[in-house]
């Protein structure tokens, strides 16, 4: 079903802050199967530079999930028929246990590829004080029926 | 942020081992947990192939992760990763049965000012490559 096009450019407002915990990181990584102990140990994190332990490359996916709302039926989203297409991560510093952050996510672009439909989706992760954290990039399918 | 390779002892071609990483159901379950994807695609297999899918597949972002791991391992220090893109062209299937494997090998694509090289990632499962464009950017010591 072809996805609202009034919703290109669509700006949602900051995520309810959220904190980055050692517990959550712990979880991230055992779930993807990764030992490092900079994801587990504070001190083997410090001794690497880090203020506590980090997050893996791929656990910002996890804040910039709650920073937009795609269940707005208005936008024509079949989650059933999603797909992720692309995702890209930059990078400021690692998040790192204790770090508390906002997402904030703009759609922008929607296009028909094909009988699929696809969005962009642009998430800003700064801390409440202010600090830009990661920006992601996101690119979800809509497979046609 | 002390990555354990040195940026003088790396050069644009050299290729870094190949790793598999299994995958199973439980795998993916535990995957949603963590992330808060509860797509029932990647758990509920009656679901998956009531939507036209072969079975239940992995989170893309599973296979990233899969990717990310194989760049922090030989980076050494996972604060080292600039930028991390990859564009998921094939879905890995996990059958309920031994699940499935993902294999992730590398190849440093170039090098750019302040220590920093681009690691070029392929991964395959299933006779298929599930990533292209996979592409980190990590700052060497």
């Amino acid at each position: 079903m072809a996805l609202n096009r009034d919703f290109i450019g669509r700006a949602f407002p900051p995520s309810e802050p959220y904190e980055v915990t050692r517990l959550k990181i712990r979880e991230f990584a055992d779930a993807i199967g990764d030992l490092n102990p900079i994801y587990r140990d504070p001190e083997a994190a410090k001794a690497a530079g880090h203020p506590d332990v980090i997050a893996p490359p791929t656990f910002p996916i996890v804040i910039s999930i709650s920073g937009a709302s795609l269940t707005d039926p208005e936008l024509g989203l079949n989650y059933a028929m999603v797909v992720h297409g692309e995702q890209r991560f930059e990078y400021r510093r690692p998040l790192h246990a204790g770090d508390l952050v906002t997402a904030e996510s703009t759609i922008a672009g929607i296009r028909s590829i094909g009988r699929n439909e696809r969005l962009d989706l642009q998430t800003v992760i700064t801390t409440v004080d202010g600090e830009h954290v990661c920006t992601a990039h996101n690119v979800i399918i809509e497979r046609g029926a | 942020m002390t990555a354990t390779v040195k940026y003088d002892e790396v050069e644009v071609g050299q290729e870094l081992p190949a790793k598999t990483y299994p995958v199973e159901r439980i795998d993916l379950v535990k995957y949603a947990g963590a992330s808060g994807d509860f797509n029932p695609i990647h758990w509920n297999e009656a679901f998956a192939t009531s939507v036209g899918l072969p079975d239940v597949i992995a989170h893309g972002m599973f296979t990233m992760a899969q990717g990310g791991r194989f760049v922090t391992d030989w980076v050494g220090d996972p604060g080292a990763v600039l930028d991390y893109g990859v564009r998921f062209s094939s879905m890995v299937v996990v059958p309920n049965d031994g699940g499935t494997e993902i294999e992730i090998s590398g190849v440093i694509e170039d090098k750019l000012d302040d220590n920093a090289v681009v690691v070029a990632l392929t991964a395959r499962s299933g006779g298929q490559k599930v990533l292209t464009r996979a592409k980190a950017t990590v700052r060497l010591a």
